[in-house]
């Protein structure tokens, strides 16, 4: 693979099993040494391209080409240079953390010296060398998609795979993963990363691409998403939830358009950043509306979910959720 | 390396894997060692006296019986073991490695090769403490006998693999196993002479394999009448593996996580 070429290119690829269908002719490509974001909800499909790119399932249309490779016809070749790491942290439980790894270097066909050298390695920079001599049943959630990640990169592959890798862990565990994540990628390594969490396509992914329903439904940097959708949004808390009718009426003069409640803030859209909050600070004092906390915020990718789909990223409206799961 | 040589690499790594795993799952130890022994104890004191078994005492007929039915079940291991891979998404994993594909199910089944050994050790050893003896049963006898029940073993593993890739869960592999399968070896020469079952039953129970292999080795390590048993078991097995090895890789090739 040259230096140009994509590392993932994806052309019109089909999938569906029956009647539902997964993917609907889906295109997208990720440069070598960027990282791209499969955004969408459940169900979505992003699980299915996963699995057609890491040679898991044969896909029923289009094609697909993964370091230079094509994932049907050299899909034994392809498999050498991908790892897999995700949601479901793929470990033997009644293996130690060292002997999975040794095993999954073996079955890259890396020498025993090799493969333990490596493990060592890994275990310790994933800050597991302390329990690298236990069975992995008794590490936590984290312990474990370290791991799985672990035994993703022992061969060094070119390009890496994560299915929705912190799906599911708490918040410390997940920003330990993030930082696990973007060393891989300052090393050259191309990522691509699927994830139903805005925050994290927003943070990791040099390229986003949204999928719903088995269809791209947008494509861009986050920067790119968000212009899409439009200017700043001023957010207002107020110290008395009682005020919201008296605020909204006292920002509607300021705002693109009218002011709405959510989540117990008073949102309104503004064209003109500089000078919003004062302006609005003045306005809410004349009202006399006590303010808890006011901010200015870029629209967040959330806010493109709905604006494209017309419905938030983590909700399925059509109650098809987890069909990645049913049908996989 | 040549693929068959990465083959037999992998096959190994995988056996190692299976073997490792064990001392972490004390349940399948105990499966393995204390579940024989109890089969035998109850057979052999609380049903040996009630049953007739014309010429022989009742341990004699019943250990080369119940060894067949240990052994063949020693492959269910694989069908858990299997079932959970799938479960837990190891599957996925393996078949992302740049791995032999049939590895998965030929490491199982060649560690399980090795548990029978230990399966088989402890059996005949609490088999003598209870009374057994071979009977007018050369060593070459003896030890074509112990081939027979390793072949049925590996026979069986492919059996148990395809069941375990057909489970969605270690749950559901037991339960195909012991309602379908297992009963299959009480319809047979396994604990009784066949010859005290009703009509109908006792049809079944002659051309149940299981009959012709207890019948085998009994012939082997108890110098009955061999009539076709012998070969006819060698048969049966070579059938059973070639029918259910090609099926079971099969499966392995398109099976999903989860």
């Amino acid at each position: 693979m040259n230096a140009t070429e994509d590392a993932i290119a994806v052309e019109g690829l089909q999938k569906s099993y029956g009647s539902v269908r997964a993917l609907c002719g889906v295109d997208f490509t990720a440069q070598a040494g960027t990282v791209l974001g499969l955004l969408g909800p459940n169900g979505a499909g992003k699980t299915t391209a996963v699995r057609i790119l890491t040679t898991l399932l044969k896909p029923d249309g289009g094609r697909a080409r993964v370091a230079g490779l094509d994932v049907t016809k050299d899909a034994a070749a392809l498999r050498a240079r991908i790892g897999l790491a995700g949601q479901y942290a793929a470990v033997d439980e009644n293996l130690t953390g060292f002997a999975n790894l040794e095993m999954v270097g073996r079955l890259y066909h890396m020498g025993r010296a090799d493969a333990r050298a490596r493990a060592t390695e890994l275990l310790e920079r994933f800050e597991l060398t302390d329990a690298a001599k236990r069975p992995a049943k008794t590490y936590s959630g984290g312990m474990r998609r370290r791991l799985d990640l672990a035994a993703a990169l022992i061969f060094r592959p070119p390009v890496l795979f994560l299915d929705e890798p912190t799906t599911g862990l708490d918040p410390r565990s997940r920003l330990s993963m993030w930082e696990m994540i973007e060393a891989r990628t300052a090393a050259g390594t191309t990522v691509l990363l699927t994830t139903q969490y805005l925050d994290e396509a927003d943070r990791l992914a040099d390229r986003i691409v949204v999928i719903d329903h088995g269809n791209v439904i947008a494509e861009g940097t986050s920067d790119e998403l968000k212009d899409r959708v439009g200017g700043e949004r001023l957010e207002v808390e107020l110290e008395d939830g009682g005020d919201a009718e008296r605020a909204i009426a006292a920002l509607a003069g300021m705002a693109a358009e009218r002011p709405a409640l959510e989540d117990g803030a008073v949102r309104a859209p503004v064209n003109q950043r500089s000078g919003a909050i004062a302006e609005a600070v003045r306005r809410l004092d004349a009202a006399d509306v006590g303010i808890e906390d006011i901010r200015l915020q870029r629209p967040t990718l959330d806010d493109v979910f709905v604006a494209l789909t017309g419905h938030g990223a983590e909700v399925d409206p059509d109650g098809d959720a987890a069909l990645d799961e049913a049908v996989a | 390396m040549s693929s068959l040589a990465l083959t037999i690499s992998d096959t190994l790594v995988l056996a190692r894997r299976n073997l490792a795993r064990i001392p972490n799952q004390p349940d399948l130890l105990i499966a393995y060692t204390v579940q024989p022994v109890m089969f035998v104890l109850l057979f052999v004191y609380v049903f040996g006296g009630a049953i007739r078994t014309p010429g022989f005492d009742y341990v004699d007929f019943l250990m080369p019986g119940i060894i067949v039915q240990s052994i063949a079940f020693g492959g269910f291991v694989t069908a858990l073991g299997l079932s959970e891979d799938v479960q837990k998404g190891l599957i996925d994993r393996f078949r992302s490695l740049p791995m032999s594909r049939a590895a998965v199910l030929t490491g199982r089944t060649f560690s399980d090769v090795l548990l029978n050994c230990l399966s088989l050790a402890v059996l005949l050893g609490v088999g003598f403490i209870a009374g057994f003896n071979f009977i007018d049963a050369s060593a070459g006898e003896i030890v074509l006998g112990i081939v027979l029940l390793l072949l049925l073993g590996y026979a069986f593993s492919w059996i148990f693999a395809l069941v375990g890739l057909f489970s969605s869960s270690p749950e559901t592999a037991n339960a195909i196993g012991f309602t379908l399968i297992f009963p299959l070896t009480f319809a047979s020469s396994v604990f009784v002479p066949v010859g005290s079952m009703p009509d109908g039953l006792r049809q079944f129970a002659q051309v149940n394999p299981f009959t012709t292999v207890s019948d085998a080795m009994r012939s082997l390590w108890l110098g009955t009448p061999a009539h076709t048993d012998v070969w006819m078991s060698f048969v049966w097995c070579a059938i059973l593996i070639a029918v259910f090895a090609p099926l079971a890789v099969a499966r392995y090739r398109t099976v999903a996580a989860r």
